[in-house]
Formats: structure tokens, C-alpha cells, sequence
């Protein structure tokens, strides 16, 4: 494991709602960075393994988001989808630290 | 914490039912140990009439193999009986002597056939239908020797019988009555049905009691009470079936004809439940698998200890299995006392229907020949329905009311395995067929998950639902009558609105909590349901949960398929002007907008604008006095008009007005599903009032009200509600709607849909007929409106709103 990769702060937990998500735009696309009823965090890429729908735009359920397009459940912590639709979408890790939030962009796991 | 043990004795199809319904909500809770008297797997019961008529295998039938016990971590002892258990000790013991403890014991021992006490019974060659040693018995006798008789001429009987004659017997069914099927049939649906079987070579004796069965080393015939004799090698009982409740008497579990069960599936024994064809529920016995699939249901809701779920008995239907004969049953299909009865018949074609109706709510239906709305009456039935408005027409079918659009009479039996049945999906019915077959598929609901058929805009769900049953070669499909509002309970919307509105419950996770939700925070079906009862139910007090809402609702824009947005500004009433349209020119202009398009709802669409930019777009709109135009809600979208009086020559009222006039009174109303609205100024209706959920045709004399149209996916033409005289008149009626529907529909329930479940009578009672009913609703409406009137894009254009529409950060 490499642990000189870089962790970029991106904001704080109060910019995101709860149930909800904001968008890390890279220049390979957006990562969505969700907030859980619980505070908890997660980063996926926000392009929906079905149809590349944008999953930071849909409803946020304990740890799944219903993607907006057609449905599809996507389960936060793994990227995959929920049987039994087939597919998963890249995570990234996230952490939260003196009230900032932190991503690594460079390993999607 | 050491985990429970659960015995389930009966490994058949109610039993193990309840296990998966386990599994399903609490994998962890118990240890489970199955005990089943005969050597195979749980296997598909009613599935032995088509293995007998040779159309499947063995094989096929199998619903959980070996491996599925074994994934689970469930213990299987095959072949094995349980007879003794032990109360006390909390024990079961088998034949062979094996003991095992519980924790909580399931018996699930079904049924047996019922022989006649005649002489000869217990003959070799006599036998009942059951299993598949029963059916092994039968292929083997039907190789060796020809005459078969069968006794009874209910559903197994014929079935039995039709089976034997596929595999070339000759068989006579043997009847006490003059009826065939006389506890699903009236007389002249029996007289179609035995016409039918006679000419594909079945023999019948009606009439007929048996007596006797004759024969030393194997039956060699029968005799009948009047003397005479028909010779045979084979006979099959089928005159009814018995509860298995040898075990649970013995154990001294209190039993009548079955197992006595209150309404969580419990037994006298606190630790003992029951599910299936063994038990007795508010004094009725089972004998098909659609109310054992739901009493498994809310056995398993207890056996997980969540304790909410109840089981009130059920309404089912029947079919035949007998490949070529279609037949449906369902509800107190005799009629006679105090009903009335709608009778269709066509003998040339072989068809009959008969719906029995009492205060114009179907009672019962029997179907022959043609049953396409089985599916259809049941429903109607099952939800009481009011049928005044259509009931000249019901007994023609769903399709017929409403002029076009794709109905459900589409014979899913008859269509080509590549046909496609579901338009939004593209799934065709060899897809949907090898899905149920393949993955053991029962419900409407597990092919919509499995195959997305059926699940986008629903308009092939009749079909879907022929196309299981015709797979499945029975009526599993039917929905429980309860039905749940999602998965995460097992409440139904009425109940959730009604705790809200009793408990004062005033948020989301309030209602959660108190109805015992299953999930932590729902999921993305009951969210914005709740959200929006809560709305409709305390106006102006309820606080809106955006991240319960649909993103369409929390981004006021359409979201579109590469994830950019649509902006429809508000154009009261279609009428619009230089200033208008030049501020949308310039919009689309200034912000380089790729698509500007003309909407089947009189009004323009600005499509392919980027989250980031809506703001700056509507703040530019409001400028100009341009408004949210709600194309993107469960709301109110267009009133569409045509010019009316003012200009046109037929014009007999100021339709032009009167939908401004409407559009300003309902617009920015929250609702159950989408409400659109037209006002056409005389009866040639250019602005197609009669397909919209409240439209208005201007007559010489006044106001014509026509509501529930739809013009989507199925086109439903508008119902006559009343005539009125006044523009004020319109108004009134036009918002006691809107609060009755936004009161009592279901959220998602679209007004064309709810006015088939509650009846055109019911609304008409609660606004033309009563007037204080009507003034009431009307004032409620124009209270919630009172909040609700805010145009949410100028508050979302506000600099400080606008971080919700930007990027956290960007990088890179
Ligand atoms: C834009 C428009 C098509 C057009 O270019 O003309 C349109 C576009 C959409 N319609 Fe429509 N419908 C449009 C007029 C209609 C009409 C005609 C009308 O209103 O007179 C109908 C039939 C009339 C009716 O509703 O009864 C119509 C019946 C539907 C249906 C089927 C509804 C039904 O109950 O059967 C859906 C699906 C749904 O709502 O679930 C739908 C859904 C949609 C959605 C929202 C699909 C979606 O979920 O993304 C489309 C959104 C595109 C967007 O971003 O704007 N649209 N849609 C029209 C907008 C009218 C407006 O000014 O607001
Ligand atoms: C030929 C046929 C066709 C049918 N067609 C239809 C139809 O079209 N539609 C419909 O809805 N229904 C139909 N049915 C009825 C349906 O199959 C039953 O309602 C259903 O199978 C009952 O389920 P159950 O679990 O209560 O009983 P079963 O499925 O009979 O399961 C009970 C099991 O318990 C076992 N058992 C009993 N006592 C003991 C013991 N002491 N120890 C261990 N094991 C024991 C039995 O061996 C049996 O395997 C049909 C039935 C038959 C026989
Ligand atoms: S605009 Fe309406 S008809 Fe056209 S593709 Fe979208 S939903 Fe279908
Ligand atoms: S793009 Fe996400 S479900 Fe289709």
C-alpha cells in the first residue's frame, strides 16, 4: 500500500447534507462525496455503472443511493450494484479529520 | 449470543415459504432444522398436474435444492417423519427415533386426500393425488394398464384426469353432483367446461355415488350405488383433502378440522405457529398456495420478532390447469340471494361471464372461454370499487373503456417468444419466461426486479402478470390484498396516513418510528411518499424534506439522460407575449442553451442547461417575470386552453381565462402524482380536455367538469362530473378535486387510476352531491395554497442558496 499518496481536502462535512451529496469535479469527472443519515462518508465515481447517470443526484437510503436515471441501488461503501442488476461503480477513500473532509483521488478501490 | 432453534416439520411449499420470508428479514435469528416426511427437496405442488400431463419434469418443479438448504445453513432431514412432540421438553422425535430440541416449532404438514370409507380402499391402484409418489404411481399404471377412473370432478380431479388421458388411459371422472368444479363454477360455465373435455376424449358419470371398489390383489372396478359397474385398473380419489393435524392433536395443540390459528399464525402454544393447508384461520381451511404464500409472510414477521404483521385471510381466485381450457373463478361467484348478476354468452365461441355485483361492487366473477380480465375484475373486487360509471361496459374488459392505448387484452399465451412485451425496458417474453422459470419466480414483484419488465411505466403489467400465470400455470401473481407501501413495512398507505393523521405524527423519522419502519431511513420509494403526506396533511406547518425528494423536486428542473437539465418557465393558461418570449430568446442566448423546444403542454422547454447554471438561468427568467413552470413535479403542470370566445367562431365561453384563472389558483399545489388540467371553449375541444385529470368543455349554458383523463400511457378518457353555471362554480369544484385527490390518493396514484379504484360515485358523493363536503375541501385547498405559492426558483436563485448547485471543489 502506498502511503505517500496525496489526501486533498475538499471541505467540510457541513457542505453536504445529510442524505445527500456534492460533487469533486477532477478533471476525469466528478466524484460524488455522500453524507449518510449516521455522518458517515463516502466517495464513488458519480456515473451510475448502468447508464452513467449522475449518483450524487439521487436518494440517499442508509448506505445505498437510488441512482435518478432508472433506479438502479448503489451500495456506497463497495460501488456495486444491487441484485440483481449487475455492476459497480469506483470508490474512492475519504476521511474526515479536525472537522475537514479529505479524498484520495489516485487509488479508486 | 447463542442463536434459537427453529423446526419446521412439512417441507412443503408453505413451510418453506416461511423460511425464505426468514431469511429474507432475520438471517441470523435462528438455527433452523426442516423435517419432511417424503425424500425430496421443497418442490412445486401444484406444478404435478403438468408432470402428469407429461408437459414438465421433475425437474422442473424443484424450488429449492439441496444446495439452497445447505447455503443457508439450513439442517434438512429428508424422508423423515416427525410423530411425536414434546412440549415439555421442547422436542420433536422421528419414526426413526431422532430427537431434536426448539426453540420455536413450525408445523407446516399440509394436507392429505381424503378416501372415501367404501369397501376397497385401501386396494392397490387406489390412490389419492398428492405427490409425486402419487404421480410415480400413476405414470406406472398407466403403462401397464388402460381404464382409469377418477373419482370427483373438482380442480385435482380434472386435472388428474386429464393428465391420465395424455398418457393414453381411458378415463372416466366419477361425480356426485350435476356440477363440475361446483365450489368454483355456477351450472352453465360446468356445462361449457364438461362440452370441452368430452370432445378432447374424457368420459364422465355424473350423478354418480360410489359405493364400492372392487378387487383382490388390485382394483379391477367400481361399483355405484345404483348397482352397476365400470371396470378399473386405476382410481384416483380426489374428493376433497383433509388437514394434516394427526401430530398437532396428539401433542394436545388444540385442533378443530385444522390447527386453530390466531391472526399471527400462532397456536394455542405460545412457541408453536403454523402455516398451510394444516391450519384453520377464523374457521376457514386453505387449498391453494396464494393465501399460504401471505399467512408465510406474517408468520415469518413474527418469527423474527418484529410482531407487526397480521394475517385477515384472504380473497382468492382459481384457474385449471388443463392446457387449451381457460377458466377463472373468483369471490362468490354463484350470485342468487339479494345479487345482481351481469351475464355475457356467446356459445358459438364457447365463451361465458358472469360478475356478480351487489351495490355495484363486483361480489364474484366466473370467466369461460375468455378470462384476459380475470386479473382486472379481481382487482375491482378486491378493492370494492365502484362500477356505476363503466358497468355497462365492464363485462367487455378492461380494454374497452377509454377509446385506444395498449390494454391488457393481449393474449400472453399466443405471442411469439420474441415479442417484445415491455416497450421501456425491451425485455421480450422469452426473457421474462426463462427469468421465472431459471430463478423460480413467483410475483409480479420478483420479475420486475429480476427483468425490469413491467417496472418503468407499468403498462404491460396485465401482461406480465398472464405471461407468469401462463408460465407458472396458476394464479400465484395475485397481490396480496394488503398491499404494503414499500418494502420497509408492512403498512399500506392508507394506514400510514391514517397513524399520521391520528398520532400527530409530524416528521419522517416520526412516522418511521412509530409504525415500526424496517430500514433505518426507508428507502427511495417510501421517503418521498411520506414526505409528502406529512405536507398534505399539516399545510403550512410541515417542514419539507428536500433529500426526500426526487431530484427533480430538490433541483426544480428535469434531470435529462447525459445529467443536464431542463427549464420550463410557467405560461399561464398557453398565452404568452413579445416580452415573454423575448426574455427566453435572450436566456437561451446568453447561456448557449442547445435545444429550445415547443412542449406538448403549451409551453417552451430550454433542454440541456448544466446543474451549475440553473440558478443564473432562473434568476435571469424572473427578471422578466418568468416562473417555475413545475414540469419537473408531483404537482401541477399545464392548464392547456384554446383561444375561446374572444377569437374563435364557435367559442361559446372565455376558456382562455378560465384556465389562467385555474392555473393561478393551483399552481405551485403539491399533489399525489402529476395533475394536468384544460379548458376548451366549446364541445369541438381543441385543447383536449377530455384526456386530462380536470378538464373543462364550455357549453352555451355554463361549465362542463370532466375528470380522471389520462393521456399517457394508457389513454383514458375523462368521466362526466357534473355541469355548473359559473366561473366561480368551476373553481370551486376544480379545488374540492384537487383536495380530495391530494387527501386520499395514493402518493404516485395518478387521478385516472384513483378514480377506477374508489369510482366515479364516490367523487361525485364528495363534491357535486354535497355541497358542504365540497365547500370544505375547497377551503382546505385554498389554506394549503397559502404556502405553497412560492415560486422556488427565485428563492433557489438567491446567492445564497447557489452552493447547492456548485461543485464541492474542484481539482485538477
Ligand atoms: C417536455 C414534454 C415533451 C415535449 O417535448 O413536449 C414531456 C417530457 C417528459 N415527460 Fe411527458 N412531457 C410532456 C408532455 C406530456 C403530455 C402531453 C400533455 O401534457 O398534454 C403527456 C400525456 C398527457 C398525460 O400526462 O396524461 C405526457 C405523458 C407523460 C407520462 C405518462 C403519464 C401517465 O400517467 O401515463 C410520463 C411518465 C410519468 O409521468 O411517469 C411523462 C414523463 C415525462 C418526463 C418527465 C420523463 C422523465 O421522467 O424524465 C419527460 C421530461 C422531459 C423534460 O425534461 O422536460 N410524460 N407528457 C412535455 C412537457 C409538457 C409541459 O409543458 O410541461
Ligand atoms: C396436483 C395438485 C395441484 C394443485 N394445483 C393448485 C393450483 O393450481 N393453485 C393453487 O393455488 N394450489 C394448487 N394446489 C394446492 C397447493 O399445492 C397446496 O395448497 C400447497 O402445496 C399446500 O402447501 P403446504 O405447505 O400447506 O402443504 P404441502 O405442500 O403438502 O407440504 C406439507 C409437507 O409436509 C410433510 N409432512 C406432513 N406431515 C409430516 C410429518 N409429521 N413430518 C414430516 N413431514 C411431514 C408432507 O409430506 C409434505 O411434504 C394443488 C395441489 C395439488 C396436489
Ligand atoms: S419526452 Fe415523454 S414520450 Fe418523449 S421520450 Fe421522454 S418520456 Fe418518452
Ligand atoms: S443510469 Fe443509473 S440506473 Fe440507469
Amino acid at each position: 500500500m502506498n502511503v505517500m499518496s496525496d489526501w486533498i481536502e475538499i471541505g467540510r462535512i457541513e457542505d453536504i447534507p445529510r442524505q445527500g451529496a456534492r460533487v469533486v469535479a477532477t478533471p476525469a469527472g466528478n466524484v460524488a462525496i455522500f453524507r449518510t443519515l449516521n455522518d458517515e462518508i463516502f466517495a464513488v465515481r458519480d456515473l451510475c455503472p448502468h447508464k452513467g447517470g449522475p449518483l450524487s443526484q439521487g436518494i440517499v437510503c442508509g448506505k445505498r443511493v437510488a441512482c435518478p436515471l432508472h433506479n438502479w441501488v448503489i451500495d456506497l461503501a463497495s460501488g456495486d450494484a444491487a441484485p440483481p442488476d449487475e455492476g459497480r461503480t469506483a470508490c474512492f477513500p475519504v476521511k474526515l479529520e479536525n472537522e475537514r473532509l479529505w479524498l484520495q483521488l489516485d487509488r479508486p478501490e | 449470543m447463542k442463536k434459537q432453534r427453529l423446526i419446521v416439520i412439512g417441507n412443503g411449499m408453505a413451510g418453506i415459504r416461511t423460511v425464505e420470508e426468514l431469511l429474507k428479514i432475520a438471517p441470523d435469528a435462528y438455527d433452523v432444522t426442516v423435517f419432511g416426511a417424503e425424500p425430496h427437496c421443497n418442490y412445486n405442488r401444484i406444478l404435478l398436474s403438468p408432470v402428469l400431463a407429461g408437459e414438465k419434469t421433475l425437474n422442473d418443479i424443484i424450488l429449492n435444492d439441496d444446495d439452497w438448504y445447505a447455503s443457508n445453513g439450513i439442517t434438512l432431514h429428508k424422508g423423515r417423519k416427525v410423530v411425536a412432540i414434546d412440549r415439555r421438553r421442547r422436542l420433536v422425535r422421528t419414526e426413526d427415533g431422532l430427537e431434536a430440541g426448539y426453540d420455536r416449532l413450525l408445523l407446516a404438514t399440509g394436507s392429505m386426500p381424503f378416501m372415501l370409507p367404501v369397501p376397497g380402499r385401501d386396494l392397490p391402484g387406489v390412490i389419492g393425488f398428492r405427490d409425486i409418489r402419487d404421480v410415480e404411481l400413476m405414470l406406472e399404471a398407466s403403462q401397464k394398464y388402460r381404464h382409469a377412473i377418477v373419482i370427483g370432478g373438482g380442480l385435482l380431479g380434472l386435472e388428474a384426469a386429464n393428465g391420465l388421458k395424455k398418457r393414453g388411459m381411458a378415463v372416466t371422472v366419477v361425480h356426485l353432483l350435476d356440477t363440475l368444479m361446483e365450489r368454483q363454477l355456477d351450472k352453465p360455465a360446468a356445462d361449457l367446461l364438461k362440452r370441452a373435455l368430452e370432445d378432447s376424449g374424457l368420459d364422465f358419470r355424473m350423478e354418480a355415488q360410489t359405493k364400492a371398489i372392487l378387487g383382490h390383489d388390485r382394483v379391477t372396478g367400481v361399483r355405484f350405488k345404483d348397482g352397476s359397474e365400470t371396470p378399473a385398473d386405476l382410481v384416483v380419489m380426489a374428493v376433497g383433502i383433509r388437514p394434516n393435524v394427526d401430530l398437532a392433536k396428539s401433542a394436545g395443540i388444540h385442533c378443530e378440522r385444522g390447527i386453530l390459528v390466531n391472526d399471527t399464525l400462532q397456536t394455542f402454544d405460545p412457541r408453536i405457529y403454523a402455516v398451510g393447508e394444516c391450519v384453520q384461520h377464523r374457521k376457514q381451511l386453505f387449498g391453494l398456495v396464494a393465501p399460504l404464500f401471505e399467512q408465510a409472510k406474517v408468520c415469518a414477521n413474527h418469527l423474527a420478532e418484529y410482531g407487526i404483521a397480521r394475517y385477515e385471510g384472504s380473497v382468492t381466485s382459481t384457474k385449471l390447469k388443463v392446457t387449451g381450457i381457460d377458466l377463472f373463478s373468483a369471490g362468490e361467484f354463484q350470485g342468487g340471494n339479494g345479487y345482481e348478476e351481469l351475464l355475457f354468452q356467446d356459445p358459438a365461441r364457447g365463451i361465458y361471464k358472469k360478475l356478480v355485483v351487489e351495490s355495484n361492487r363486483i361480489k364474484g366473477a366466473v370467466l369461460y372461454g375468455d378470462t384476459g380480465d380475470g386479473a382486472w375484475y379481481f382487482q375491482l373486487m378486491r378493492d370494492g370499487t365502484d362500477i356505476s360509471a363503466f358497468r355497462e361496459n365492464v363485462l367487455f374488459g378492461q380494454a374497452h373503456l377509454g377509446d385506444a392505448g395498449h390494454g391488457a387484452d393481449n393474449r400472453a399465451a399466443l405471442m411469439p417468444d420474441t415479442a417484445e412485451v415491455c416497450g421501456c425496458n425491451g425485455v421480450c417474453k422469452k426473457t421474462i419466461v426463462d427469468a421465472i422459470v431459471q430463478k423460480k419466480l413467483f410475483t409480479l414483484d420478483d420479475v420486475r426486479t429480476h427483468t425490469k419488465a413491467s417496472a418503468s411505466c407499468g403498462s404491460c403489467t396485465g401482461l406480465v402478470e398472464q405471461i407468469l400465470q401462463s408460465t407458472l400455470g396458476s394464479d400465484y401473481s395475485v397481490s396480496p390484498a394488503k398491499k404494503p407501501l414499500c418494502k420497509c413495512t408492512d403498512h399500506t398507505h392508507e394506514e400510514v396516513r391514517e397513524a399520521i393523521r391520528a398520532e400527530n405524527l409530524k416528521t419522517i423519522p416520526e412516522v418511521m418510528r412509530f409504525l415500526d419502519w424496517k430500514t433505518v431511513d426507508g428507502c427511495h420509494s417510501c421517503r418521498p411518499a411520506l414526505n409528502y403526506y406529512l405536507l398534505c396533511q399539516w399545510p403550512n406547518e410541515y417542514r419539507d424534506d428536500p433529500q426526500s425528494r426526487f431530484i427533480n423536486e430538490r433541483a426544480h428542473a428535469n434531470i435529462q439522460k447525459d445529467g443536464t437539465y431542463s427549464v420550463v418557465p410557467r405560461i399561464w393558461g398557453g398565452v404568452t407575449n413579445p416580452k415573454e418570449l423575448r426574455a427566453i430568446a435572450d436566456v437561451a442566448e446568453k447561456f448557449e442553451i442547445p435545444t429550445v423546444k415547443i412542449t406538448g403542454g403549451q409551453r417552451i422547454d430550454l433542454l440541456g442547461v448544466p446543474k451549475q447554471q440553473l440558478p443564473a438561468v432562473w434568476a435571469e427568467l424572473g427578471k422578466h417575470g418568468l416562473v417555475s413552470g413545475h414540469a419537473y413535479g408531483k404537482s401541477l403542470r399545464t392548464v392547456k386552453t384554446c383561444v375561446g370566445k374572444e377569437w374563435c367562431r364557435f367559442g361559446t365561453q372565455d376558456s382562455t381565462k378560465m384556465g389562467i384563472d385555474l392555473e393561478k389558483m393551483t399552481w405551485g399545489s403539491w399533489t399525489p402524482a402529476k395533475v394536468k388540467m384544460a379548458v376548451s371553449g366549446c364541445p369541438r375541444n381543441c385543447a383536449e380536455a377530455t384526456i386530462k385529470d380536470f378538464g373543462v368543455v364550455a357549453v352555451d349554458s355554463g361549465w362542463e367538469l370532466h375528470v380522471g383523463g389520462n393521456g399517457g400511457v394508457k389513454v383514458r378518457a375523462t368521466d362526466f362530473l357534473c355541469k355548473v353555471d359559473t366561473e366561480e362554480e368551476v373553481k370551486e369544484y376544480c379545488g374540492a378535486y384537487m383536495q380530495l385527490y391530494r387527501e386520499e390518493a395514493r402518493y404516485l396514484e395518478r387521478t385516472a387510476h384513483w378514480i377506477e379504484r374508489v369510482g366515479l360515485a364516490y367523487v361525485q358523493e364528495r363534491i357535486v352531491s354535497n355541497p358542504e363536503s365540497r365547500r370544505a375541501l375547497y377551503e382546505r385547498f385554498l389554506e394549503s395554497q397559502k404556502s405553497a405559492q412560492i415560486d422556488p426558483w427565485a428563492v433557489l436563485a438567491k446567492e445564497s442558496e447557489r452552493q447547492h448547485f456548485e461543485p464541492l471543489r474542484k481539482v485538477g
